[in-house]
């Protein structure tokens, strides 16, 4: 288990984690969700290790990471935003790079190397230039190069941004056949999707933590109703509709118009809305909020709330 | 801990030998550069154009030119009346030596009388006109001799007396030791030795450094249980080994090409250059820790190395400069390691002499090393 214990990190005035308590269960996908400029990356990195906390503290089954730090390193696989292999180096001397400095020993090493290259579908490639392989195929090599020590936690921080959906997919089946194993796995992702297929996740704005639980717990958080319907002219309704009042967001997607609205809010006033402007509904229905929908009521809310040093 | 730097070091040799260009720059750009300095770049004065004037046009004065011709240091492009002639010739550069014989050469020298001769020497490059300034004086003081030696036979033929032909007072035997021949290439050898290492050692180990921060690399070293002087070590003593081998192309080069032979000890010259690299490769570090960029590693690298050769006496004396430079020079490593591959390649000195050269060296390195290291450790933080 990782638990973060009211952990800032100050950047010269800014406050990039202010105050901020988490704990990760184990043998989790726990996804950190937040807005870019939310100090997702920062977080990260205090939890790898290779950035001094300002205040606070991380600890790995009740170890402090300040003190323990080597001894923390071993166990752990953390994969950066950009991770960054040697282009010039192949796939295996990539792997075998970071085998002979983990010092994984020889014996296992074998097995190991063939079992990643095989899941990561990079057996063919094995000899050819980093540089020379597809954005998803770096990733993958990049996970294969964070897991060659066995880690049972792995840190991953947004490590399908830039990936096509394919790879995406598969991605994500090589990190559930590793929950498996037992692997704890913290992942920080943009994408609202991901965060639905994680056990946990946690909502960070601004350095602080807005929201932790399960994705389905987070969806009750929401203090709304979302609606999706289909009209004869979906841009002229989503024009009237988002002005109406009890309407805090609207959006066009794909086909249908996405709206979501206060609690209190009768949904007859939209129908009554379009009739006006002669605009015909051609379905509408009553849906439950993505995660999404929450992320963005989440933050929206926190943005109208006075911020806290004012209270005090 | 020696597991680990050995496989950075592996690594790091393996990128470098896939780089064509850095390949390029690790092993021909010393070649050419001894070549360079070797052949090329003399400062030897060979066939000066010169401009003969001679207005007196006897056999006496013929004779004097052809003294003048022989010595191969001068070679008369023109023979000219006008002395005007003179003037546009040295202002536009196609002769920088000109001899005037005055008329009445042959009838003064005959009389037992001085005859005068004017030479006029292009002062625009000060090092080749003293040169030339040397070489006259030296072939008309050899004249004169000879004229002297003409005349007191004379004069022994007509008076039937001996008299002694001893005509130096006091003898003058000058020796000049390591080079005898004062070959410019010989002297620059160890310039090219020390100004090879310190370039390619600063400049790859700032760069490689960098470049692993640029790509991002770095990061997943710091993660791994890799320790800071571990990245250190691995991150230096490639670039050291590549050093020793450059050494040992220069030494057998110098040898082959320019029958240079290294006449002290191989063991303290590779004592030294041990030594010399703790400086330069603390450089390298430090500069890595200032540049964001492998651009900006590289014009940092030529930021530090010019001044260094510059005040290193390898371009110019350093007894020459003002005294406020001279003490910037107690600093330089590049200095010491100068006297160091002198004293041991060209006059075969050892220890018992160089020893200062070599504590300062090591000293100076230790102190560089030092602030590298901890500022390398807390950039890493």
């Amino acid at each position: 288990m990782i638990e973060i214990k009211n952990l800032t990190k100050d950047f010269n005035s800014l406050k990039a984690i202010d105050n901020l308590s988490l704990k990760v269960p184990e043998n989790e996908i726990f996804g950190l969700i937040g807005p870019d400029g939310s100090g997702k990356t920062t977080l990260m990195r205090m939890l790898a290790g290779i950035m001094n906390l300002t205040a606070g503290d991380i600890l790995y089954k009740d170890k402090s990471i300040a003190k323990n730090t080597e001894e923390i390193k071993a166990f752990l696989g953390y994969m950066p935003q950009k991770f960054s292999l040697y282009g010039d180096l192949s796939v295996i001397e990539n792997i075998n790079f970071y085998a002979d400095i983990y010092l994984v020993p020889k014996k296992e090493r074998a097995e190991t190397i063939k079992k990643l290259l095989s899941f990561s579908n990079l057996s063919d490639f094995k000899d050819r230039p980093a540089d020379k392989l597809s954005g998803g195929m770096k990733q993958k090599l990049g996970l294969s190069c964070a897991l060659i020590h066995k880690p049972r936690i792995l840190l991953l921080d947004e490590p399908t941004n830039g990936v096509d959906p394919l790879s995406r997919r598969e991605f994500w089946n090589i990190l559930y056949d590793l929950k498996t194993q037992g692997v704890t796995i913290l992942i920080s992702t943009p994408y609202m999707d991901e965060a639905a297929r994680c056990d946990g996740i946690a909502l960070i704005d601004k350095g602080k933590l807005v929201f932790t639980g399960s994705p389905k717990k987070i969806r009750e958080e929401y203090a709304g109703n979302v609606i999706e319907m289909i009209t004869s002219d979906n841009i002229l309704a989503f024009e009237a509709v988002s002005v109406l009042e009890g309407v805090s967001d609207a959006s066009i997607v794909g086909e249908v118009l996405h709206i979501n609205t206060a609690i209190d809010f009768p949904p007859e006033t939209i129908n009554n809305k379009l009739r006006e402007i002669s605009i015909s509904i051609i379905d509408k229905k009553s849906i439950e909020p993505t995660i999404e929908d929450v992320y963005i009521y989440l933050t929206k809310e926190r943005q109208k709330l006075p911020s806290e040093d004012h209270k005090k | 801990m020696f597991v680990r730097i050995k496989h950075l070091i592996i690594k790091e040799f393996i990128q470098s030998f896939r780089d064509k260009r850095l390949l390029f720059i690790i092993f021909i750009a010393p070649i050419i550069q001894l070549v360079l300095f070797g052949f090329a770049i003399t400062t030897d004065i060979k066939d000066v154009p010169t401009i003969i004037m001679d207005l007196d046009r006897t056999a006496e004065s013929r004779s004097f030119i052809s003294k003048i011709e022989n010595g191969g240091n001068f070679r008369i492009d023109y023979y000219i009346n006008d002395e005007k002639e003179i003037v546009s010739m040295l202002d536009s550069g196609k002769a920088e030596l000109a001899v005037k014989i005055y008329p009445g050469f042959e009838k003064s020298l005959k009389k037992g009388n001085t005859a005068a001769i004017q030479v006029i020497i292009d002062g625009s490059n000060s090092n080749t006109a003293a040169m030339i300034l040397n070489h006259m004086s030296q072939i008309s003081a050899n004249y004169s001799m000879s004229i002297l030696i003409e005349r007191i036979d004379h004069f022994e033929k007509l008076s039937g007396k001996k008299i002694s032909r001893s005509l130096d007072f006091f003898s003058n035997e000058i020796r000049i030791w390591y080079n005898p021949s004062l070959k410019s290439r010989i002297s620059n050898i160890p310039g090219v030795l020390a100004f090879i290492l310190l370039v390619l050692t600063v400049i790859l180990t700032s760069v490689s450094i960098v470049k692993e921060r640029e790509r991002g690399t770095i990061e997943q070293l710091i993660v791994s249980p890799l320790k800071p002087v571990e990245l250190i070590l691995g991150k230096t003593i490639p670039f050291a080994i590549i050093g020793f081998i450059d050494v040992l192309i220069v030494i057998s080069l110098s040898f082959s090409l320019f029958k240079i032979p290294l006449n002290g000890n191989l063991p303290l010259l590779f004592f030294s250059m041990l030594l010399y690299l703790f400086n330069t490769l603390g450089v390298g570090l430090f500069i890595s820790t200032v540049s964001k960029t492998q651009q900006q590693a590289m014009m940092t690298s030529f930021f530090f190395t010019m001044p260094a050769v510059m005040l290193s006496g390898f371009v110019f004396p350093i007894e020459n400069m003002p005294k406020v430079i001279q003490y910037l020079t107690y600093i330089n490593p590049v200095k010491y390691f100068l006297v160091i591959v002198n004293g041991i390649f060209l006059k075969g000195t050892g220890f018992s002499i160089l020893w200062p050269n070599m504590l300062a060296l090591g000293a100076i390195g230790f102190i560089i090393l030092f602030i590298s290291v901890i500022r390398f450790k807390k950039r890493l933080e």
